[in-house]
C-alpha cells in the first residue's frame, strides 16, 4: 500500500494547463472556453451519452481518452452518462450500420428534449471510408437530425474538445 | 514454445491422410507458399475429422463467386505451418458437409458464408439460424454473390431483428437479462443474453453482426492503396496489423517482397500497437474491478505512447502507416535514439506498477478465478493470442517461417495455464515487457534502405494468402485480383471471429457484476467480427 501512496504522488497532479500539447496552450484554452459555454448554456454540467452505430471502434479508443489524467474532461463539466434518458447531447460515432439503424433511433427516441446529436469522427459526419450500401445508411444525418459535425479518422482528443466547443457555440 | 516451424513427422502424416482424400495429386498446389489441397465438395467433411484425429487448428472459412460456381477455402494449421483445403460446388446447388461438427470454431464462421453467399453446410447444428444477417437484405439476397449490387435492395428502415431464436433456460428463478446492442459505456454494441439464477450465470449467448459494414462486399473493385486503406479500418484498435495483413496479401499476389527496412518498420508498428492496446486493456481490466489507481496509471502510459505516435507517425493509432510495397512512414537516427529512450521508461515504470498491482490483494480476489477458460477448452476453440496463450496454448504467429522481421529477432512467446482472469492480465504484462525486447532489438538491427518499393499489377485471378500476429493474435488475409489492379476478393479473419465464444465458456459459473471484467479480459472486436 505504501508503495501505490508513494507511486501516486510521484506520478503527481498530471492534469493540468498541459502547454505540453502544443506550445500555444490550446488544450487550456479550449478547456476553458467549453467550460465557460457549458456554464452559461448548461448551468455547468453537459451531459453525454455516446452511441456507437457502426465504427470500426477508432473513434471510441479517442473519447476514452478524454478521461485518462491528461485530459480530464469533467474538469470542464462534461460527464458520459450510461443513459440517453440522462443526456442533452447524442455523441454518435460511426457510419449508421443499417443494423444499428433501429437502436439508434430508439435512443434518440429515448433522449429527452431539448437535444443535440453530434456527429463525431469522418464516418459519422458523411459515411467517411464505408459510405452508403446495403449494409451501411451512411452519414448520422442520412438517419437522425444532426446539429453538429466533428471530422477526423478518428478526431483526437483535443479535436474532439474543439468540436464540442465549436458545437457550443453554434446551439 | 514447442518446435512448431519445422516439417516434422506428425505435419507429414496429416498431409498424406489428407492427400489421400484429394482429387488428383496434380491439383496439389501452393498458394503463396501455402500448401492447398483440392477436394471434391463429398471429401469436406472427411477432411475436417481426419484434422481434428491430428490436432489440427480449424483456422477460417471463406468462399468466392466465380460465376457458375462457389469456390470453398478452409485453412488448418498444424504443427505451426497452414494448410489451406479447396473445393467448390456448383451455383444450383450450393451445399457441402459441414465443419462444425468437428470444430466449434467453424460454427459462426459457416454461418456468415452461408448468409453472405447462401451455402449450406449441412451436418451444421445451427444451419438455419442466422448469423451475420439481421434483416438488412432479405432470405434470398446473397451481398457476396457478384451479381448482387453493393447498394442493395435496402428498406427506408431496417426494422430491428427481434425474433432471434436464443437459447432459453427455464426452471424455478431462472431469469432472464438482455444486454445491449447499446452498452452503457463507451464501447461497441453488440446483444448479450444471460440467463442467471441469483447473481450466477447459467448461461450466456452472443448475438452478434450489429456493426456489419459490408467490408468484403465495398473492397471489391478497390485498388490495393484504397484496400489498404480500408483493411486499416476493419478494427481501429487493429489498425497497422490489418494493413499489415492485408498488404502481405497483396504483394504475394503480385509476387514482390518489400525491401528488409520496411520490414523492420512494419514490424516496430506492429510492436507499438502491442503496446498501446495492452495497456488499455490493463487499465480497463483494473476499471472494471474499480481499481482507480491502475486505471489512470496504465491509461497514462498509453496516452504517452499515443502521442509518440503522433510526433513519430502522425498519427495517435498510427492509421495507414502501412501501405501496399513498404511502409509511408520512416524513423530518423534521432527518433530511434528517442524511442529507446521510452521504451526504458516504460519498462521501469511498468516494474514499479507491477509491484503495486501484485501486493494489491484485493485486485487478486477479483482476477484470481475468475472466468476461467480451461487449456482444454481453449484448444478444443483453437483460441488465440492472449485468449489462447493464457490457457496454455502456444502457438504464435511470430514464430513462423519467412514472416519478417521476426524471423530475425529473438522472441520468447510468454504462456500461462490457469487461463483466469488474472493470468491473461499477466500475459499482457509479460507481452508488453516481449514487445520491449523485440522493438529495441528491430531499433539496433534495421538496416538503411528505401522504405516503399514500386507496386507491380499482379495478373487477373492472381490470389495471395498471408497471416500475421497483431496484438490480438492471428489475423488471416486472402486477396484474389482482378484485371486492371482490382481487388475481386478480399476476406480478413480477425482473431476475435474465433475468440468470441470463449466469452461464453468463461462466463458460466460466474456473477453477473464480473461480466465487465471478463469481457474486457477477453477483449473482443465487434467490428472485426462483424465485418
Ligand atoms: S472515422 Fe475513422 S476511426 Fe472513426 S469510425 Fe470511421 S474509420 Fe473508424
Amino acid at each position: 500500500m505504501l508503495r501505490l501512496y508513494l507511486k501516486a504522488l510521484s506520478t503527481g497532479v498530471l492534469t493540468e494547463p498541459v502547454p505540453y500539447i502544443d506550445k500555444d496552450r490550446l488544450l487550456e484554452t479550449v478547456g476553458l472556453e467549453l467550460k465557460t459555454a457549458i456554464g452559461r448554456k448548461f448551468s455547468r454540467s453537459l451531459a453525454i451519452r455516446h452511441i456507437d452505430a457502426g465504427s470500426c471502434n477508432g473513434c471510441e479508443l479517442e473519447i476514452h481518452a478524454l478521461n485518462n489524467v491528461y485530459y480530464d474532461i469533467e474538469r470542464f463539466g462534461i460527464h458520459f452518462v450510461a443513459s440517453p434518458r440522462h443526456a442533452d447531447v447524442l455523441l454518435v460515432t460511426g457510419p449508421v450500420s443499417r443494423h444499428m439503424q433501429a437502436a439508434l433511433l430508439r435512443a434518440y427516441d429515448a433522449t429527452p428534449a431539448p437535444k443535440w446529436v453530434v456527429a463525431s469522427g469522418d464516418c459519422a459526419a458523411c459515411g467517411g471510408e464505408f459510405g452508403a450500401s446495403y449494409a451501411s445508411c451512411g452519414a448520422v444525418k442520412n438517419v437522425l437530425p444532426v446539429d453538429a459535425t466533428i471530422a477526423g479518422c478518428p478526431p483526437s482528443p483535443l479535436q474532439l474538445m474543439q468540436g464540442l466547443l465549436n458545437t457550443l457555440k453554434v446551439l | 514454445m514447442t518446435e512448431t516451424t519445422k516439417p516434422n513427422g506428425a505435419w507429414d502424416v496429416f498431409m498424406s491422410e489428407l492427400n489421400a482424400l484429394a482429387e488428383d495429386q496434380a491439383d496439389r498446389r501452393a498458394l503463396s507458399g501455402v500448401d492447398m489441397l483440392m477436394l471434391a465438395p463429398e471429401n469436406w467433411g472427411k477432411s475436417a475429422q481426419i484434422a481434428r484425429s491430428h490436432d489440427a487448428r480449424w483456422a477460417g472459412v471463406w468462399a468466392d463467386d466465380l460465376s457458375g460456381r462457389f469456390r470453398v477455402d478452409c485453412c488448418f494449421e498444424c504443427q505451426g505451418r497452414y494448410l489451406i483445403l479447396r473445393t467448390a460446388v456448383a451455383a444450383e446447388h450450393p451445399e457441402l458437409p459441414s465443419h462444425a461438427p468437428f470444430y466449434p470454431a467453424a460454427d459462426r464462421a459457416e454461418r456468415h458464408v452461408r448468409d453472405m453467399f447462401g451455402i449450406r453446410f449441412i451436418g451444421h447444428p445451427l444451419q438455419e439460424q442466422r448469423w451475420t444477417r439481421h434483416l438488412a437484405w432479405a432470405d434470398d439476397e446473397f451481398p457476396l454473390r457478384k451479381d448482387f449490387p453493393a447498394q442493395g435492395f435496402p428498406q427506408a428502415s431496417t426494422p430491428p431483428d427481434k425474433d432471434y431464436p436464443f437459447l432459453k433456460a427455464e426452471g424455478p428463478s431462472v431469469y432472464e437479462i438482455p444486454v445491449g446492442p447499446i452498452h452503457a459505456g463507451i464501447i461497441e454494441p453488440g446483444h448479450f443474453r444471460f440467463q442467471a439464477v441469483g447473481e450466477t450465470v447459467l448461461h450466456l449467448e452472443e448475438r452478434l453482426g450489429y456493426v456489419h459494414k459490408g467490408i468484403e462486399k465495398i473492397a471489391e473493385g478497390r485498388d490495393p492503396v484504397s484496400l489498404a486503406k480500408l483493411a486499416g479500418r476493419i478494427s481501429g484498435d487493429t489498425t497497422a496489423s490489418h494493413a499489415w495483413a492485408a498488404c502481405r496479401a497483396m504483394e504475394a499476389a503480385a509476387g514482390l517482397s518489400c525491401s528488409e527496412r520496411a520490414d523492420y518498420m512494419r514490424g516496430i508498428l506492429a510492436e507499438r500497437e502491442r503496446v498501446i492496446n495492452h495497456l488499455g486493456d490493463m487499465a480497463s481490466m483494473c476499471n472494471d474491478v474499480g481499481f482507480a489507481f491502475g486505471y489512470y496509471q496504465f491509461g497514462r502510459l498509453r496516452e504517452l505512447w499515443l502521442r509518440d505516435n503522433r510526433t513519430l507517425f502522425a498519427h495517435r493509432l498510427m492509421m495507414d502507416c502501412i501501405v501496399p510495397g513498404g511502409v509511408a512512414v520512416d524513423l530518423k537516427f534521432d527518433d530511434c535514439a528517442a524511442m529507446k529512450e521510452t521504451i526504458a521508461t516504460l519498462r521501469a515504470e511498468l516494474s514499479d506498477l507491477i509491484k503495486i498491482i501484485d501486493a494489491n490483494s484485493s485486485l487478486e480476489d477479483r482476477f484470481l478465478a475468475a472466468g476461467v477458460f480451461s487449456p482444454a477448452q481453449a484448444q478444443a476453440l483453437g483460441a488465440l493470442g492472449f485468449v489462447g496463450r493464457a490457457s496454455g496454448q502456444v502457438f504464435d504467429v511470430r514464430k513462423a517461417p519467412g514472416y519478417p522481421p521476426y524471423d530475425r529477432l529473438d522472441l520468447t512467446v510468454p504462456v500461462e495455464t490457469d487461463g483466469d482472469v488474472a493470468a491473461r492480465f499477466w500475459l499482457r504484462y509479460k507481452e508488453l515487457r516481449t514487445a520491449c525486447r523485440l522493438l529495441e532489438q528491430m531499433l539496433e538491427q534495421m538496416p538503411e534502405g528505401a522504405v516503399l518499393a514500386d507496386w507491380r499489377t499482379p495478373e487477373a485471378g492472381a490470389e495471395g494468402f498471408a497471416a500475421v500476429e497483431g496484438w490480438r493474435g492471428e489475423i488471416l488475409c486472402y486477396v484474389r485480383f482482378d484485371q486492371g489492379n482490382r481487388i475481386a476478393r478480399y476476406y480478413p479473419r480477425d482473431p476475435s471471429q474465433i475468440n468470441w465464444p470463449a466469452l461464453e465458456k468463461i462466463q458460466i459459473g460466474n456473477i453477473v457484476p464480473d461480466f465487465p471484467v471478463c469481457n474486457k479480459s477477453v477483449n473482443g472486436s465487434y467490428s472485426g467480427q462483424d465485418l
